[in-house]
């Protein structure tokens, strides 16, 4: 059991229960709440997200969240994005236009470029797929952070169509492939953390992420 | 070739119970669902389709009841489907830990709930449903859990799908399903030729290679199956069970019925080793 709690950040978008079940499953305790107090509490916090970024940081805006977050990843306590959650992270999107983010990781969030030639790159990425280690990979890079224990060439679930392109290649810990782009599927910036798979959907793997996030 | 093909078990789901029957039709009860939906997530399925066959959502043991005690557990995409009807509805699935939802009747019945469910939710968690059926020569949707005819022909519902908003295809040969003599492949070819959504393929799986001949002669994004998977596990699972007073489980307590049956017709598979199949012949899928 462990004692740290987590909340899980309830902004209407995500599928929440299935984090929540997740977390219970390694042992661990995740609230879930939109009060800015009780996120400003927690020990650390999770953000979960599936649908349009616009939308996801208006609503961020309405319930009066952004400034919270930011103050949260400002206590050094760990913080998680997963998916679009990853992805509200970054500093600007190009989903349907340009959008600004919460700016925690500089960087972009970009659409994969279509293929015509292969009938089997479709996009979305809807599916299973593997995680890397960053091109000119540092030894133990992963040791002491989420992806700790993790085997490279192991499978996750996806579902997206955009991904986050870090300006710093050092806030990439793990690369993923899809049709002839390579993107970010892990990043890291001090204590903030992004999954852009579903750990909660990535069987034993994806829980002993959240297991790591706890222990962090 | 896909970037790694998903191997997806159906069950389909009767009141409180996993249900087995041949073009859909006599269905035989196997077991409680997730009681098998558990052995199927540790044994490394890609996902899980869920389809309720009396189209019950609510109520005690209901789909959204099962749904909630499989998500408790299991840690992989779940797809749900039967009686889909509202707006409400989805949401209702998606709240009790599905991650995605099949509509096939009201599809037809009101297309604009496509639209709208790809609006509120995302299209990628709203597969849209069509059940197949070959009548000379012409393959025509069908509703209801094959019930029900239509005017529809295949493609060109499946097209139109597309243009609604669907992020996903769950195509089901109505005469293939329960057989074990293989996938469509006429069928599930073109759809995948001309459409540009993940294809999810159903219906006759009857061994490994009728997956590896499937994934080689269509641009197949995932395979279900349910037949190979439930006579594998059926009897291991079943010890374990309690039968709920209802549906036709004398066939199966008898052993004069189905299981027999089905078993001289089928090789129960586990999903490691039709992975094992599609991973000799060269077809990528997740084994690690």
């Amino acid at each position: 059991m462990n004692t740290k709690k987590a909340v899980i950040v309830d902004y209407g978008m995500g599928n929440i229960f299935s984090i929540q079940m997740a977390v219970n499953a390694i042992g661990g305790a995740a609230e879930v709440s939109s009060v800015p107090t009780t996120i400003a509490g927690a020990d650390r916090i999770i953000l979960p997200g599936v649908g349009a970024f616009q939308k996801a940081m208006d609503e961020l805006q309405k319930m009066k969240l952004i400034d919270t977050i930011r103050a949260f990843v400002g206590t050094g306590r760990p913080v998680i994005g997963i998916c679009l959650g990853m992805q509200l992270l970054f500093s600007e999107s190009y989903e349907f236009g340009e959008h600004k983010g919460l700016n925690l990781i500089e960087g972009k969030v970009l659409r994969f470029h279509k293929s015509e030639a292969d009938q089997y790159h479709k996009i979305p990425q809807i599916g299973w797929n593997d995680i890397k280690m960053p091109s000119g990979n540092v030894m133990n890079l992963w040791a002491n952070t989420v992806l700790d224990g993790i085997v490279p060439g192991s499978f996750f679930y996806f579902v997206h169509s955009f991904y986050c392109k870090p300006d710093n290649q050092d806030n990439v810990l793990a690369e993923t492939s899809y049709g002839r782009d390579t993107f970010c599927s892990v990043a890291r910036k001090d204590n903030v953390w992004g999954c852009q798979f579903h750990p909660e959907r990535s069987a034993e793997k994806g829980l002993l992420i959240y297991k790591n996030f706890f222990d962090l | 070739m896909p970037h790694s093909v998903r191997v997806i078990p159906r069950l389909d789901i009767k009141g409180p119970n996993l249900v087995k029957g041949i073009h859909l039709e006599g269905l035989r009860v196997l077991g409680k669902p997730w009681n098998f939906a558990y052995k199927y997530y540790l044994e490394g399925a890609d996902e899980l389709i869920y389809i309720d066959a009396v189209a019950s959502l609510y109520g005690r043991n209901g789909l959204l009841e099962i749904v909630k005690k499989t998500a408790e557990k299991i840690f992989i995409p779940l797809t749900v489907g039967g009686g889909v009807r509202t707006l409400d509805d989805i949401k209702a699935l998606l709240r009790a830990g599905a991650d995605k939802v099949a509509i096939n009747t009201e599809a037809v019945k009101n297309p604009e709930l496509i639209t709208l469910a790809a609006k509120a939710f995302g299209s990628q968690c709203i597969v849209a449903s069509i059940q197949s059926k070959l009548i000379d020569g012409k393959y025509f949707v069908f509703t209801d859990n094959a019930r029900e005819s239509t005017e529809l022909d295949v493609l060109t519902w499946a097209k139109r799908l597309v243009d609604l908003g669907a992020g996903e295809l769950l195509i089901t040969s109505i005469d293939q399903e329960g057989t074990g003599k293989g996938y469509d492949l006429d069928i599930i070819s073109k759809i995948c030729e001309e459409i540009p959504i993940p294809v999810i393929a159903c219906g006759g799986c009857g061994k490994p290679e009728h997956v590896s001949a499937l994934v080689k002669g269509a641009a197949i994004d995932a395979v279900c199956a349910s037949s190979i998977f439930h006579y594998k596990y059926f009897s291991e699972i079943a010890e374990n069970d309690n039968y709920e007073a209802e549906g036709n489980i004398e066939f199966l307590k008898s052993n004069r019925g189905s299981l027999e049956f089905m078993k001289s017709r089928l090789t129960g598979m586990a999903i490691k080793e039709v992975k094992d199949v599609l991973t000799s012949s060269g077809i990528p899928c997740r084994t690690s």
